[in-house]
Parts: C-alpha cells; structure tokens; sequence
C-alpha cells in the first residue's frame, strides 16, 4: 500500500516536471492549458486508480481461485462420500493448518500435503498480486506522462475525475438507505406470509409470545399492532402539545423580542436540550416526574399507572423543543426586515406585525420544523421503554401505561431468538411501517419547507 | 436671474429672523427651510447611530399638496432623516434622535405620543417593493383592519376599491384580487405598496427611493401617480435620481454628509444652485 502511494507521489512529481518540460521551461507556464499540479494529479490518478481496481478485485477473486485449485489437487479418494459441508470443513482444516491455528480434525498425510500446496499457492498469489498492481500502477504512470503536452486538458480531466468519486460517494448513503429497506422489506414479506396482513394492521390484541420450542407451553400469539399504534399516537400527541406551543412562543421571544444578550445566552442553552442523551430523559422521566404525576393523580382521586403514558409524553415534550423552537427561530428570522417595516410603517404595533404578517410568513417553514419534530417524536424509543412501560393497552388514558412501536421493536429484538419465528419478523413488519409513517412526514415536511423557500428567492 | 438670487438671499435672512423667534438653533443651510402651509416642521435634528452622528441639525418643512425630494450622495443621511419623520428610526437598536419635529404643530418625539398611531397618519414606501405574502386584497385591507377604520365588509371592499384605484393599479387586478401580492410584476407591486399605504388614509406619505429597484417604464407610471398624489397629500420624497427629484418635485433639498446643505424651489436648485457642493453633484463632478 505504502509502495503504491510512494508511486502516485512519484507520478505526480514526474507529470508536474513533464509538463513544465514540454512547456519549454518554469517561465513557459501560462502556455500550458491547465497549471502545473493538474498535470501531476492527472499521472498520480492514472497510477492510482487502475492499480487499487486491479488490488481489490485481486483479493475478490484470490480465494476462491485458490481454494479450488487446492480441492483439484486433492486425492480423488479423499473427496469421494463427502458432502457439500464436510468438503466445507476440510477445506477450512486444509486453510487452518496452512496458517498455523488448531485444526479440528485429525491431520492425515492428504491434508497435510494439500496444506502445504495451500502455503505456497498463496504465497505464489501474493507475489504475483503485487507484481501485477505496481506493473498497472507503473504502467498507467508511464501512459500518463506520455499524454503530457502543452495543449492536453489535465485539469478538465483530474476535475471529472473528482467529480466521479463525489458522485460515488453521494451514491454509498442513497445505497445505504435503499438496503435497509429491502432488507427489512424481504423479512416484513416473510412476516405477512405468517401472519396475514389485516390482521397485523387490524388486530387489537398485541401477544407476541410465541412457542420457541415445540415442547414448550405458550400462547399461539396474537399481533394486533393497532394498540402498538395508538400508544405511539398517544405518546407522541402529548409531547406536540408540550413541544409545539412552547417550541413556538420560544421562538417568537428570542427572534423578535430578545435583546441580543437574552438571545446569545438562551438559544444556546436551550439548544443543550437536544444534546441530553435520551437515556437521561428517561430516568428523569421514570423516577422523577412519573412519581409526582402519580401523586397529583391520586391526591385527586384519579387512578395512575406507575409508568403511565403522561410521563413519557410530557418528557418527550421536552425533549424535542429545541427542534421546534430552533427552526421556527430560524425561518422568523428568515422572514425579511423589509416586511416587519412595510406593517410598522402602517401603523401596526409589534404583536400585530408578529402575529399578521411574520408569522403567516413563516408557517409553512414552523409547520415543515413541526413535522420533522413529529417524526423524531414517533421513532423515539427510551423514553418509552422507561416511562411508558410494555403492556400493549388500547386506551386512550394518558394516565394508563401504553406501549409504543419501537418498544416492542426492541423488546422483541433483544435476548435468545430465532429468526424465523413470527415473533421476530413482527418486529421488521413494524420497523417498515414506522420507517414508512415517518419517510412520509419527512418528504411533506421537506416539501413544505421547499416550497417557501422559492417564495423569498 | 440676478433679481432671483437677491430674493432668494432676503427670504434667506427672514428665515433665519424667523428661526431665532421659534428659539430654534440656526442652521447652516442656505436657501428656504420653510413653506407657507407647513404639514410637518423639522427644527435642528440630530441623529447618532451609536457614537455616529448621521445627521446635523437638519430643519426643514414639508408642505401640503407639495412634493419635497431629497437627493445627495449615499451616506449623506437623506433617508435617515426620512425615517425620523414617522420614528420607523425607532425600530434600529442605538439609534438616537434630538431635536424638534412637528406633524401640524404637535412633537412626535413626545413622550405621550405613540409611534404606532402616528405611522398611520405618516405613510410610508420603500426602496423594495415589500408586498405582504398575502392576496391582493388583503395586502390593501392590512392597514384598515388592524386601525378599525371600516365597519361592514362593503365598506372595507369599497375602501380597497378606492385606494387600488387612487395607486392607478385598479384595472389591472380587479380580476384577480384573491391573487399573492408577490405574484405582481415590480412596478405592480410598488403601486401595490402605495394603495396599502393610502388606504390607511395619511397626511403626510414618505418614499424611500421608491423607483430605484423599477424599470424606466414603471418608474414613468409612478412618477406620475406621485404627481396625482399631491393633490392630496404631503410627500417627501428620497431618490438617487436627480432628474426624478426635477420631474416630480416642486422644492428640492441637498443633503451632504449629514448637513442639509440646500434647499429652494427645485427649479431654482437645478439651474442656478447657490451653494459650490450642490452644483458640484447637480453637474455631476461626484456623487
């Protein structure tokens, strides 16, 4: 690796020197088509690329174009009865033996022999590997310089080049996405052949307490996700109206009434709000506020849970005020002076201004900061799992303890399972439909979002 | 034109007679600060922003049914002292202003009164065309709805009517009044600005450089409605353009770096100005 580098770096000080050279001179430099450097980069590119294509797709196929000459080589007798996974095993022997580690079996003279051909094809390959990449590296050094002439574009070239490698970079996140889904996808699929789908979408009752063994008494399992739903609407109905109306008026203050000071000391602390790990959130609101709101519940007479959804709800508030106060700060702030002077210049007091012209102004940019909000809202989990406990009740009593998706997501993830039981597949059927849910709020907040920015620019 | 510039120099002197009766300071300003039916009355204003003087003891009047243009070179404090005239100055943090200026013979500094009333009967336009992002008719109906001066949906419709059509934009948007106000071409939205402004039924109407973001074409269109609306109005006028100031104005004042150097009759300024900087920018040598 260290060699390959030390050959693109020679590239680029040759190609530099060269089209310096073939300018007729360090005086010459303007006659070149693209600066000296560019000409440098485009030989180290032309060394580099080639020879890592060449590396990586050596190391693809390496093994297993050694692993089958090493099976071709063994004696036809040792091959003869064995099945696909014992020929897997001995191979492994052969490969274990080879570098030195225990191997499992007993060692016979075959597999020692075929070990040894297994060392040296390998070292053979190695060699070879390293040969070829600095032949391609080298090779591609020497073309590269060959090119370098006054009137060749480098820096045309060297700039696709790089624009390739950013588009390929952008592609890996948008790659990443799109496997997650089909993976979660395919299971979810698996899911609904188990259990069919009006019944996962329907259902009220949540069991998922499956048999694992045969021999085991359980219940059959129900997977009713409407109460999983519901306690997750629940949660996330009352963190909004905590979020939503002091998020705002937040926002209101700092942008349009704060002095500066207020401003440069508040928005950062309250910004702090969001940096809290939701696991604090969570104690806080389990052993802190579910105690006091239980208190009040009973010194009125009410009945509460000890972990009811009111807790998770008015902590989770909390929690995502700095989302929404942050970004309706910064789309009143983005509202232009000139429209506070046009109402001023009418006559109209400062409340008025706010309330008539900033903020319609801003209301699609705080509903677009409301939905993001949402959505982080609905995916919050420890809060949840802390606060709000596990018992998948249909109610719609803040008082009660619910559950939420991604709780049960989690409950059913978490210790021995199999992977092919309904009980686990339940949980990428909600993980989809959570993704799904919160993929939507984020494509209408961003549209919302979008479209009053074209109303300014 | 020697019989001009004599008159000119008497009124001069009775001007000046006439500041010390008001105990006003005399200012340094040459020509006539005064106009005989006086809407507002401005007597040594000084303005800082922070610790920097904008403007110095600036006395001016601005007349009814009278157009007064304020041209010099930027950062002169032209619109600065615009500004002060309905304390949208108060909006911009460690601005300070001293002095005396009157809306017909009441202080607008005054403690009691409030900014917020006092901006309704002292209208004002600026450089951008700056539409609320409502509809047509809501931009119209802002300003009589938040003051109440409407009591029936007809006579808000009627008054809407009315103020597009005093802006000279009436026949081109009666058909889509429900439409954004954004949505309307430059010169459209500038003659939205001043039907907004008109309909909360001002005295006095202050232009920021109204033009100066407009085509030649929609420049002609409002420099003829400023002309219409001296009928009724008083109207203090900023602009970069010294042949707007001479087509639309009948008094002019020149302002240089914070001093209001000269005022007259805008005919007067133009082809026989008194002072050396006023010729110095009317002439073009800067600015």
């Amino acid at each position: 690796m260290l060699v390959l580098l030390a050959v693109m770096a020679l590239a680029y000080h040759g190609g530099r020197k060269r089209a310096i050279t073939s300018a007729g001179g360090a005086g010459q430099i303007s006659t070149l088509h693209s600066l000296p450097g560019y000409y440098g980069f485009y030989a180290a590119l032309w060394a580099g690329i080639p020879a890592l294509l060449l590396l990586g797709l050596w190391l693809g196929i390496q093994d297993a174009v050694v692993t089958g000459l090493v099976k071709s080589a063994l004696p036809a007798q040792t091959l003869s009865g064995l099945s696909d996974g014992a020929l897997g095993l001995l191979l492994n022997d052969v490969k274990n033996l080879a570098s030195g580690s225990i191997v499992g079996g007993t060692v016979t003279p075959e597999i020692q022999a075929a070990a040894d051909h297994f060392a040296q094809l390998q070292r053979l390959a190695n060699w070879a590997m390293w040969l070829l990449v600095l032949a391609a590296a080298s090779g591609g050094m020497v073309l590269a310089w060959g090119q370098t002439k006054p009137r060749m574009r480098a820096r045309n070239r060297v700039e696709s080049i790089v624009m390739g490698t950013m588009f390929l970079c952008s592609l890996i996140a948008v790659l990443t996405t799109l496997g997650i889904i089909l993976s979660v996808l395919f299971e979810s699929l698996q899911f609904f052949q188990k259990i069919h789908p009006a019944d996962f979408f329907l259902g009220t009752l949540w069991s998922p307490q499956t048999a694992m063994r045969t021999d085991q008494v359980a219940a059959a399992g129900a997977f009713g996700a409407v109460p999983l739903f519901t306690g997750t609407l629940l949660i996330s109905f009352i963190a909004m109206a905590v979020a939503v109306p002091i998020g705002l008026m937040a926002a209101i203050y700092l942008s349009e009434y704060a002095p500066r000071q207020v401003r440069s000391v508040a928005k950062p602390l309250l910004e702090i709000l969001a940096g809290i790990p939701t696991v604090v959130y969570g104690f806080f609101a389990a052993l802190t506020l579910a105690p006091v709101i239980r208190a009040i519940g009973e010194s009125l007479g009410l009945e509460v849970a000890s972990e009811s959804a009111l807790a998770a709800g008015l902590v989770m508030g909390v929690m995502i005020i700095p989302f929404v106060s942050s970004l309706s700060d910064d789309v009143i702030n983005a509202v232009p002076q000139a429209m506070r002077d046009g109402s001023y210049a009418l006559g109209a007091t400062q409340s008025e201004t706010i309330r008539r012209v900033v903020i319609p102004a801003a209301l699609p940019g705080i509903v677009g900061g409301i939905l993001l909000a949402v959505s982080r809202a609905i995916g919050e989990t420890m809060i949840v799992v802390m606060a709000a406990g596990l018992s998948a009740n249909l109610t719609a009593n803040p008082l009660a303890s619910v559950t939420t998706v991604t709780v049960q997501i989690v409950t059913l993830l978490t210790g021995d399972q199999e992977f092919d039981s309904a009980k686990t597949l339940a949980a990428f059927a909600l993980g989809l439909t959570l993704f799904l849910v919160t993929l939507v709020l984020n494509v209408i907040a961003l549209h919302i979002v979008r479209k009053y920015r074209e109303q300014y620019e | 034109m020697s019989t001009l510039a004599s008159e000119i120099v008497r009124d001069t002197s009775a001007i000046t007679a006439a500041d010390l009766a008001r105990g006003g300071r005399v200012s340094g300003t040459i020509g006539d600060i005064t106009t005989p039916d006086p809407r507002m009355v401005c007597r040594g204003v000084n303005v800082w922003y922070g610790a920097k003087q904008a403007i110095k003891e600036v006395g001016l009047d601005i007349g009814k049914n009278q157009v007064v243009a304020m041209i010099g070179p930027s950062g002169c404090g032209k619109s600065t002292f615009l500004r002060c005239l309905n304390r949208m100055n108060d909006t911009i943090d460690g601005c300070r202003v001293q002095g005396s200026i009157q809306l017909d013979g009441q202080e607008i500094y005054d403690k009691r009164v409030d900014p917020v009333p006092l901006r309704a009967q002292v209208g004002m336009v600026f450089q951008k065309p700056n539409p609320f992002p409502k509809s047509i008719y809501e931009n119209v109906a802002y300003g009589p709805r938040i003051h109440g001066l409407t009591n029936s949906k007809a006579e808000l419709d009627a008054l809407v009517e009315t103020s597009l059509r005093k802006a000279g934009l009436w026949n081109e948007v009666k058909d889509r009044l429900d439409q954004p106000g954004t949505g309307l071409s430059g010169g459209q939205q500038q003659r939205l600005c001043i039907a907004r402004t008109i309909a909360v039924s001002p005295e006095v109407i202050l232009m920021d450089e109204p033009c100066s973001a407009l085509d030649p074409i929609a420049t002609a269109i409002i420099e003829e409605l400023i002309d219409e609306l001296r009928e009724q109005y008083a109207i203090a006028i900023v602009t970069h353009s010294m042949q707007q100031a001479a087509r639309v104005s009948q008094r002019t004042a020149y302002f240089h770096l914070g001093d209001l150097v000269e005022v007259g009759e805008t005919n007067q300024i133009f082809t026989n100005p008194r002072h050396q900087l006023t010729e110095d920018y009317i002439t073009g040598r800067f600015g």
